[in-house]
């Protein structure tokens, strides 16, 4: 036995003695976590469904918001000009709206084919031929430039088309696609409600089973403080706990989506070939993946953090 | 070492546990404390260990007057003591090696250094060979020695013991006693409350009394130089 002043010899630097610490409490909980494998696996797996739940209605969100943009791409505007415009002021018409830089395609439908094609599909060719003037006017069908960041671009350019002399009327059905926007943006705000109420649910999932940690060890916290563990190194392997909790919980949310999406896949891809279209389900990306595990880490920390901050300081040895 | 000065220590209610209790013990000193139960032996221990606060009068400790010290600061001093239980407060979940390294983890010594040492506290209390084993598995007495290594691993200079031999034969007692005694003469001043008077006796080191929270016998001086 040396006397209590030779101590600081073999301790290392506060700084490694901080740094050993925290890796090795890091390690520690981990260790306590695989020590209990039924609990800790009930704990993530309701961290995994919680997150899942709201991460993969996301997912069908995105994919939806997908396809409402390629239906966006049939949208037409249909411009008529005034029934004394000639074929020749229709086609230079055409030439100058092509320049248009929101102007995707444009043709023309001339009234004498307008009337041909109609006389076919309506059955009312004689009723039609007994009128003698030609009632219909020349058509310009304009495909716009659609940016989903800029629906008002559309509007905009219907009200250039308005403004132009030979235009009798332009127009754009654009109610169903702000029906479905409005749509999806209600299922929107109903994901982020959920995902709030989910996340609340995993803040107290993961404090309530560090409650229930603490007052387990409850005797360690009092023999740690007896024999000089400060509140930080305490508090430290229950934070980590918390902190496992959420990386495996956010890990097995981000597979559980994952699968989910592919066994979706299979039947998606079948029905989207039915309407000949290639479309796929897309699932989380790379970043919205990290973002999940983040977001996960951070909802373990934080319930940890609150069950800690609760309940620690009530255990004082006596 | 330890100082007391007309020290009292009331309890919410009324009850009073100490009462104008003064003593000095010097560093490197080995005393024992006595008295019946109740008398007030574990209270003067528990503000040393700063797990009680006195309700008045001043107690230094190695020259830092303990009501200057903040919540924040406990953790610190409580390193420089070491304390051994009647009920060993040992950790049944874990190994005697994990037991005694606990001081050394959490004063953050590296690895090798806490093998060494931990194995070094074993061995001064003879039980290197239980490293592995499970504290629950000692015996009582072998229980109370890993305690002690617990309690000496990171050489403090401060030893308390509470009741340490209650619940040994007289056996054993006197080789826990023999224990103390060597950690006394490397320096390591020694506080133990005790109520096995014949024990005390044997040993003939200095002796504290307290009647009902009174000091009724003090072989130490009760000022700093003695």
């Amino acid at each position: 036995m040396v006397k209590a002043d030779n101590n600081q010899i073999a301790r290392s630097s506060p700084f490694k003695a901080w740094a050993i610490n925290h890796i090795r409490t890091l390690i520690a909980s981990l260790g306590a976590m695989t020590r209990q494998p039924a609990s800790s696996f009930m704990t993530v797996a309701v961290i995994a469904i919680a997150l899942a739940l709201p991460a993969g209605l996301f997912v069908l969100l995105n994919n939806a918001s997908n396809i409402s943009i390629g239906w966006d791409n049939s949208a037409q505007i249909s411009v008529f000009l005034k029934a004394d415009t000639s074929e020749k002021q229709a086609q230079k018409l055409m030439g100058k709206l092509r320049l248009y830089d929101d102007v995707a395609q444009i043709s023309l439908i001339n009234k004498k084919q307008a009337l041909k094609e109609f006389k076919k599909i309506s059955g009312f060719g004689d009723a039609i031929e007994a009128l003698g003037d030609n009632p219909l006017p020349h058509v310009l069908t304009i495909q716009p430039v659609i940016d989903a960041n800029r629906p008002d671009k559309i509007h905009h350019l219907i009200k250039q088309l308005n403004q132009q002399k030979q235009v009798e009327l332009a127009q754009l059905d654009l109610q169903w696609v702000k029906r479905l926007f409005a749509m999806l943006e209600i299922a929107q705000r109903a994901i982020w409600v959920v995902a709030s109420l989910l996340g609340i649910a995993v803040l107290l999932v993961v404090g309530n089973t560090i409650r229930l940690d603490i007052q387990n060890r409850r005797e360690e916290i009092e023999v740690t403080k007896l024999i000089g563990g400060t509140d930080a190194f305490i508090r430290r392997p229950f934070l980590y706990t918390g902190l496992w909790y959420g990386i495996s919980g956010g890990i097995s949310a981000w597979l559980l989506t994952a699968l989910s999406i592919s066994l979706l896949d299979n039947s998606v891809e079948h029905l989207a070939s039915l309407y000949n279209s290639g479309f796929q389900l897309k699932g989380l990306s790379f970043s919205e993946g990290i973002n999940l595990i983040g977001f996960s880490c951070f909802l373990g920390l934080s319930g940890s953090w609150i069950a800690v901050g609760r309940h620690l300081s009530e255990i004082e040895p006596s | 070492m330890i100082r007391f000065d007309n020290v009292c220590k009331r309890y919410p209610g009324g009850y009073e546990a100490l009462n104008n209790v003064s003593f000095h013990l010097p560093r490197g000193e080995m005393a024992f404390l006595t008295g019946h139960s109740g008398a007030g032996k574990s209270t003067l221990l528990k503000l040393i260990a700063l797990i009680e606060r006195p309700s008045r009068g001043n107690l230094l400790l190695d020259g830092i007057n303990l009501s200057s010290v903040g919540n924040s600061k406990v953790p610190y001093i409580r390193r420089n003591i070491g304390i051994v239980f009647q009920n060993h407060h040992l950790l049944y979940d874990r190994t005697v090696f994990d037991n005694v390294s606990l001081p050394l983890i959490i004063a953050g010594y590296q690895h090798k250094e806490i093998g060494k040492r931990v194995r070094a506290a074993l061995d001064q209390v003879g039980l290197l060979k239980k490293e592995k084993s499970a504290p629950i598995t000692l015996s009582g007495g072998e229980q109370q020695r890993v305690g002690i290594a617990r309690a000496i691993v990171h050489k403090p200079g401060l030893l308390l013991a509470d009741e340490p031999t209650g619940n040994l034969d007289p056996e054993l007692s006197k080789e826990i006693m023999a224990l103390f005694r060597r950690f006394n003469d490397v320096g390591v001043t020694v506080l133990i409350a005790s109520h096995n008077l014949e024990l005390i006796k044997q040993m003939g080191n200095p002796v504290i009394s307290l009647n009902q929270g009174a000091l009724s016998h003090n072989d130490l001086s009760v000022t700093s130089h003695g």
